[in-house]
């Protein structure tokens, strides 16, 4: 049996599981059955040009875990951001983990999914805001509709902001021979609040994990939100991310996605702007090597006028790694003097590493401001002879000038020490010794 | 110090510098004038170990080591150092951390452990006191922004800090307005003991006025065509370069 058979035929399993009963279902049904009629995307679709899915789904993943795992903070202290304190909603195998969490209930909420899928106070929000902005066409989001029961939901009420961020973090343990996670969050900040929030995916073994995310966030007037995605994982998962951002008048979403391991990691970044005077940002930094891929498609919708969006992408690729960059803007009509950015600049250190980079710009108004570029390249030689001037040898100049590349990006991240975590990621796996600390 | 004997080198099969004899002994400043495109800032380069020009007659030896195949950093490591004339930006590395890279760099070469955090602190802080830099400057990316004034402010502060046997100057005091070129030229001087030596390159008398050189040598077309004290810089400025370049066809 195929994946997608075993998936489809799974789903009446799931339904011992779950309140068939809860409006929520329906959208599952009708999910379930959109997935059964596209299956999973193949390289004749546009959008998977570059990324196959193939070898993954020849691989017969669990579904379901057996047993619930435990794991000691000991042993996973360093994925968290320990260095400062946060909230936790941490998954062992997809089972939530109270033991390693910390979530609250103090003004805000930073709970689990499956209490807001379930519990009736939850439902007028999950009326609202469930699976309003996730596609209703795209198989993977379908797919992990079909099956969303557990996750992240965090609520976030008018002019508040959680006391600390909130780290989002999936560990796989290995239990099984090869495990499919599919982890559904949903995150609201309403008027005038804020939140910031670290997701992390994290598999302790050499068994075969995919996980296949899907999160919506909703960003109401003037709140402020920033998203940081760590992507380190072992060299054995795999990540489809999507992600879905609605915003209104005035708010400020900052994504940041770090793209250092994995097998195979696809994240469809969408924003959808249905205000005036929005800020969407998105950069990433990706640094692969070996025969890593990654693959990020972004998606900015201005809806309205007088807003912007900003695009930084950085990529450094090397040994037989592949990497993508799809850069969709849509500017409507309606959507004058909108300000949209994008960069993708990529550095190639290997002769056998490819990067596909495609900016798509539909642009239907006419008083707006679209730059976009992007560059394949080696390393500045003029730069490199001035560093080895300097006594710096060439091998760690180049190494340092990599990392600046790619340090750069970092400017806009807000909580220093995720920002000093990531610049010493960068550091070793570029490799270099820093003379300095961080 | 560093010998120079009858040096050729050129960029691609044409030759830019063409049989340049020159020696610096420690404790002197030399100064090398001439006209754009004598082949100053190649001299320079090529000194520095620059791999885009090819030596093709000729040695250059430092301290009895005869520099070919020699890597800029190894240069680096010897005592070597080139103040740029166009110093290259580097967004995302700052000046700090770019210090503390090249020193440690060095020791590293030299067999020696890295300098302790403290010890690097304080050595920043006096040298960057004694060139009057700004402490804010020292956290901004290495030349990203900086004014032409500012750059070679910083390249000098790269020099008090590299501490090199053998500076050469590139042109460090174009674009400088005369606060700044007071500013580098001060720093320039306090550095200078009788263990160093400087190479100063350059267009123009007016930075001799405040760096005094002990020699002067006139470049034009790739050699040296006129050597002699300090008062030979007067005389080219009050003369111009066609004097030397009339004589040097005569």
């Amino acid at each position: 049996m195929d994946l997608k058979d075993k998936l489809v035929s799974s789903f009446m399993a799931f339904e011992n599981n779950v309140d068939i009963e809860h409006p929520v279902h329906d959208i599952r049904t009708e999910a379930i059955k959109n997935f059964e009629n596209h299956g999973f995307p193949n390289k004749k679709h546009e959008a998977w040009k570059y990324t196959s899915l193939n070898n993954l789904l020849k691989i017969d993943f669990s579904i379901f875990p057996k047993e619930v795992n435990a794991l000691e903070y000991r042993e996973v202290k360093k994925y968290f951001l320990h260095e400062i304190d946060t909230y936790k909603i941490v998954f062992i195998d997809g089972i939530y983990s109270s033991y390693l969490s910390e979530t609250t209930h103090d003004g805000v909420d930073v709970c689990l999914m499956s209490s807001a899928l379930t519990k009736p106070m939850y439902k007028p929000v999950i009326d609202v805001y469930f699976n309003k902005i996730a596609a209703k066409d795209e198989s993977l989001t379908t797919l992990n509709t079909a099956f969303s029961r557990e996750g992240a939901y965090i609520y976030i009420p008018k002019n508040k902001a959680p006391k600390k961020p909130v780290e989002i973090l999936h560990f796989a343990t290995g239990n099984e021979a090869s495990l499919m996670l599919q982890p559904r969050n949903l995150i609201i900040v309403e008027e005038n609040a804020e939140l910031q929030v670290i997701e992390r995916h994290q598999s302790l073994t050499k068994n075969d994990v995919l996980t296949n995310a899907v999160t919506e966030i909703y960003a109401a007037k003037s709140a402020i939100v920033d998203y940081y995605k760590v992507q380190n994982d072992a060299k054995t998962a795999s990540l489809i991310d999507n992600t879905y951002i609605a915003q209104k008048d005035n708010s400020t979403v900052k994504v940041h996605t770090f793209s250092f391991g994995g097998k195979l990691t696809r994240n469809n970044l969408n924003f959808y702007q249905g205000g005036e005077h929005i800020d969407s940002t998105m950069k990433g930094v990706s640094i692969l090597g070996e025969k890593q891929h990654v693959d990020h498609h972004t998606l900015v919708h201005h809806q309205q006028p007088n807003c912007e969006s900003h695009q930084d992408y950085k990529g450094i690729y090397g040994e037989k790694s592949t990497g993508v960059f799809n850069g969709k803007i849509i500017v409507d009509k309606i959507a004058q003097k909108t300000n949209a950015f994008q960069q993708n600049n990529n550095i190639l250190i290997s002769d056998k590493a490819t990067i596909n980079t495609k900016p798509q710009l539909e642009i239907f108004a006419d008083d707006v401001k679209c730059s976009h570029g992007c560059t394949i390249g080696q390393l500045d030689e003029e730069a490199l002879y001035y560093l080895q001037t300097r006594g710096i040898p060439k091998k760690e100049a180049a190494a340092l000038l990599m990392y600046a590349f790619a340090n750069n990006v970092l400017a806009s991240v807000r909580i220093p020490e995720l920002k000093k975590r990531i610049n010493k990621l960068i550091a070793n796996k570029l490799g270099v010794r820093l003379g300095f600390e961080l | 110090m560093l010998k120079i004997k009858n040096l050729h080198a050129g960029v691609e099969g044409n030759e830019i510098l063409n049989g340049i004899n020159l020696e610096v002994n420690p404790g002197e400043v030399h100064a090398i004038m001439g006209p754009n495109g004598s082949g100053k800032s190649t001299l320079a380069s090529v000194i520095a170990g620059k791999e885009e020009f090819e030596v093709t007659e000729g040695v250059i030896f430092f301290e009895g080591n005869d520099l070919e195949d020699t890597a800029p950093e190894e240069r680096a490591h010897m005592g070597i150092f080139l103040s740029f004339q166009y110093p290259v930006e580097i967004p995302g590395v700052s000046v700090t951390n770019f210090m503390k890279t090249a020193i440690n760099e060095s020791r590293k070469a030299q067999g020696k452990e890295d300098m302790p955090a403290n010890e690097m602190l304080k050595m920043i802080r006096e040298k960057s006191e004694m060139l009057d830099i700004d402490r804010k400057f020292l956290s901004r990316s290495l030349n990203e922004g900086f004014s032409g004034g500012e750059k070679k402010r910083n390249e000098i502060f790269q020099m008090a800090m590299l501490e090199p046997k053998l500076a050469i100057l590139d042109e460090t005091d174009s674009g400088l307005d005369i606060d700044a070129l007071r500013i580098v030229a001060n720093g320039v001087n306090k550095l200078k003991s009788n263990d160093n030596a400087v190479i100063l390159i350059t267009h123009y008398q007016r930075l001799l006025e405040y760096i005094v050189p002990d020699f002067v040598h006139v470049l034009h077309e790739g050699k040296i065509v006129k050597s002699g004290s300090k008062e030979l810089a007067l005389e080219l400025e009050e003369k111009g370069y066609d004097w030397i370049k009339n004589e040097a066809v005569v």
